[in-house]
């Protein structure tokens, strides 16, 4: 589609005229649009300009003070942070808990996903329409039960508790949200890879897999930023070992913020999730399915 | 290369809903077999049969030696072309046509040998390490073949595989794959709905109606004797002119009735169809082809008493031929084969027929030589060619034959 429209005949002959008109005339929306942004980022912005700033000058004056005294800005919260071990601690903690916890969820939801949407077994619409219904579960229902679970298999307080229990509050929709994608997926394609003498699990993995990824990426990004960022899972089953969110909430005190602590904490957490995103959304893309089928 | 035998084959959906009927065919090995039929008439159905993609409800089907219901379509040692040609859409030509040969766990460089002589059978080389999307319709239609033709599998499946081409091409891969096929002698099963691919492509043609087998034979057998109404209408393009019409003897031979006008059979006609005699005095339905329909001025030698008069309503001169639509004041026929043929063609077809047999009278198209000068709205005399003219039990829709045929 992209180079279909450059190709479009005239398009460059208008030469920078052209091009300037066409600015112009959708300039009106172009502003709305980075207005709407920037009022977006302001918070965002506003914390990390806090997190460059000292405990002192942030109780006296508010972050937008900096355009006029840029002297303000310092590493000095980012120093201090650093060499404080509980956050990296925190920080490996929610590491060794999400990372598995958003890995297991899509590899248990993508071989489920396929089994209800290409494997024939009785009962099957049943069984997915129950798998699905387990979304409106909340998980506050669960905290407690669960607790006694864990307290009898004796992991209760444990990294491994909180991955347990966000694979199993993230299966029901990922295996919703994928079994979605692959039933779209042409049959042909599937039988052709049966007739080419594909047994299940290579169409699993050659075929599904590859042509699932738009799919797959969501997913896996959206389950690691929800168990990153999540705090009460994490305050209930991992106590003994918090993770990040926890961690920057111990910080607050009764009577503050403790902000220098906060901020800059804030900020280094985000910088995996971000991570994670832009090397995900390359996978993002339309007509995965181009040329398959007619 | 094996020979594909169905024995007395059903499919039954849930529903009791029959979609192939008690098909009994055998294969040979190398042969090109068509199976055609209108749209969901179960030919589909009955290659994916074959294929296993569809599970057997009764009856047997062996490919080989080897009884093949319960094998898995993996282990069957066939291949299949696709209507949409299912391409993998993340693997390159050489890798969409690799993928068979890497899962059966090919030896690497006899791998590449088989790819690259299939890629220059099909004049796919320089696509090889593009993806699916970039290539064009016919390009694609290629790879399909292609990924079917590497395997080297005891059987070819092509589940109307042209359909999706426009039509110059299509005239050209039909050349194409039949000569692949000759080439190959892979036994192969072609379904399709058009019958000028089954008539140019088949070795034999199986006509299914209703999941039921009509009729198997070589085309020429299937457009010489149809062996019944269905199939006599079926085949043959522009179709078969069908009219409800009487017999009578007079002096020995058997004259026609067609609207006003009367033909006489020749002693050759009528020794091809011994049963005739009895239908004397009787109803009958004839069947003309355009074909067997010629200008009399360009057949001046012809018999008075195998000749047409009809006044000319349609002209269109093609330039190989000349085709002609003309009024017969005898009723259209309406039987359930016709009115099928008809609704297959469209539902204002299907209408214009009923109004036909309301109004008692029917519509003929001739093929005539291009020389011929007719105009439109002129009389035009036509001679028929008797010998060929084609004869329907008004009952049963069974062609009248009477020597086993």
């Amino acid at each position: 589609m992209a180079y279909a429209a450059e190709r479009l005949p005239g398009e460059e002959k208008k030469g920078l005229g052209g091009r300037l008109s066409r600015f112009l005339s959708k300039g009106p929306l172009h502003v709305l649009l980075i207005g709407l942004a920037l009022f977006w980022l302001t918070p965002s912005f506003g914390l990390l300009i806090t997190s460059f700033r000292t405990a002192a000058d942030n109780s006296e004056s508010g972050w937008w003070t900096v355009f006029t005294e840029p002297r303000q800005l310092t590493l000095e919260p980012y120093k201090k942070i650093l060499a404080n071990d509980g956050l990296i601690t925190a920080i490996f903690n929610t590491i060794k808990i999400t990372l598995p916890a958003s890995v297991l969820v899509v590899l248990i939801a993508a071989l489920a996903a396929y089994a209800f949407s290409w494997m024939e077994f009785k009962g099957r619409e049943w069984f997915f329409l129950f798998v699905v219904t387990l979304i409106v579960v909340p998980l506050q229902m669960a905290l407690i039960p669960v607790a006694r679970i864990f307290g009898i298999v004796n992991i209760f307080g444990t990294v491994t508790a909180a991955i347990v229990f966000h694979i199993a509050f993230g299966l029901p929709f990922a295996i919703f949200l994928l079994r979605n994608f692959f039933i779209g997926l042409p049959h042909e394609l599937l039988e052709a890879a049966r007739i080419d003498g594909a047994s299940e699990w290579q169409i699993f993995a050659r075929i599904v897999l590859p042509l699932g990824m738009p799919a797959i990426a969501s997913l896996l990004i959206f389950q690691f930023l929800w168990t990153w960022n999540d705090l009460l899972v994490g305050l209930v089953f991992a106590g003994e070992n918090p993770p990040i969110t926890v961690f920057i909430q111990q910080q607050l005190r009764q009577f503050g913020a403790n902000l220098e602590v906060i901020a800059p904490g804030a900020f280094l957490s985000m910088i995996l999730p971000l991570i994670v995103f832009f090397a995900f959304q390359r996978y993002f893309v339309q007509g995965l399915l181009a040329g398959s089928v007619k | 290369m094996a020979e594909i035998v169905l024995d007395s084959v059903t499919k039954r959906y849930a529903g009791d809903t029959l979609a192939v009927s008690d098909l009994d065919l055998d294969i040979r090995d190398g042969e090109f077999m068509v199976f055609v039929g209108p749209s969901g008439c179960g030919k589909t159905t009955a290659l994916r049969m074959i294929a296993g993609l569809e599970a057997i409800t009764e009856g047997e089907i062996r490919i080989g030696d080897r009884i093949v219901n319960d094998v898995a379509p993996k282990d069957r040692d066939i291949a299949m072309v696709f209507q949409n040609y299912a391409l993998y859409p993340h693997m390159t030509v050489y890798d969409n046509m690799a993928f068979g040969l890497k899962l059966a766990k090919t030896d690497k460089s006899e791998m590449d040998k088989r790819v690259k002589e299939a890629a220059g059978i099909l004049g796919l080389e320089e696509f090889l390490n593009r993806k699916p999307r970039a290539l064009s319709g016919g390009q694609r239609q290629r790879v399909a073949m292609g990924r079917a033709i590497v395997r080297n599998p005891q059987a070819f499946l092509m589940d109307e595989p042209l359909s999706n081409l426009d039509a110059k091409l299509r005239v050209q891969m039909r050349a194409e794959i039949a000569r692949i096929q000759d080439d190959l002698s892979v036994t192969t099963v072609y379904v399709t709905h058009d019958q000028v691919e089954a008539m140019t492509m088949g070795d034999r043609v199986a006509v299914i109606r209703k999941g039921e087998l009509q009729q198997v034979g070589s085309p020429t057998n299937l457009f010489g004797q149809p062996k019944n109404l269905f199939v006599a209408g079926f085949i043959g393009s522009p179709s078969m002119n069908i009219v409800a019409s009487r017999l009578e003897q007079a002096n020995g031979s058997i004259k026609v009735n067609i609207g006003g006008q009367q033909v006489t059979l020749d002693d050759q006609a009528t020794s091809r169809r011994p049963d005739l005699k009895s239908y004397a005095g009787k109803e009958v339905i004839v069947g003309i082809r355009p074909q067997d329909l010629e200008d009399a001025s360009l057949a001046s030698d012809a018999p008075q008493h195998c000749r047409l008069r009809a006044k000319v309503d349609l002209v269109e001169a093609l330039g190989t031929e000349t085709q002609i639509h003309f009024a017969v004041d005898a009723p259209a026929v309406v039987t359930e084969d016709i009115k099928e043929l008809a609704a297959d063609v469209g539902a204002d077809q299907l209408q214009r027929l009923q109004e036909r047999a309301e109004e008692g009278r029917n519509e003929f198209v001739a093929q005539l030589d291009p020389k011929s000068r007719v105009k439109n709205g002129e009389q035009v005399e036509l001679v028929v060619d008797t010998s060929q003219m084609h004869f329907f039990d008004p009952k049963t829709s069974l062609g009248i034959y009477g020597d086993g045929k």
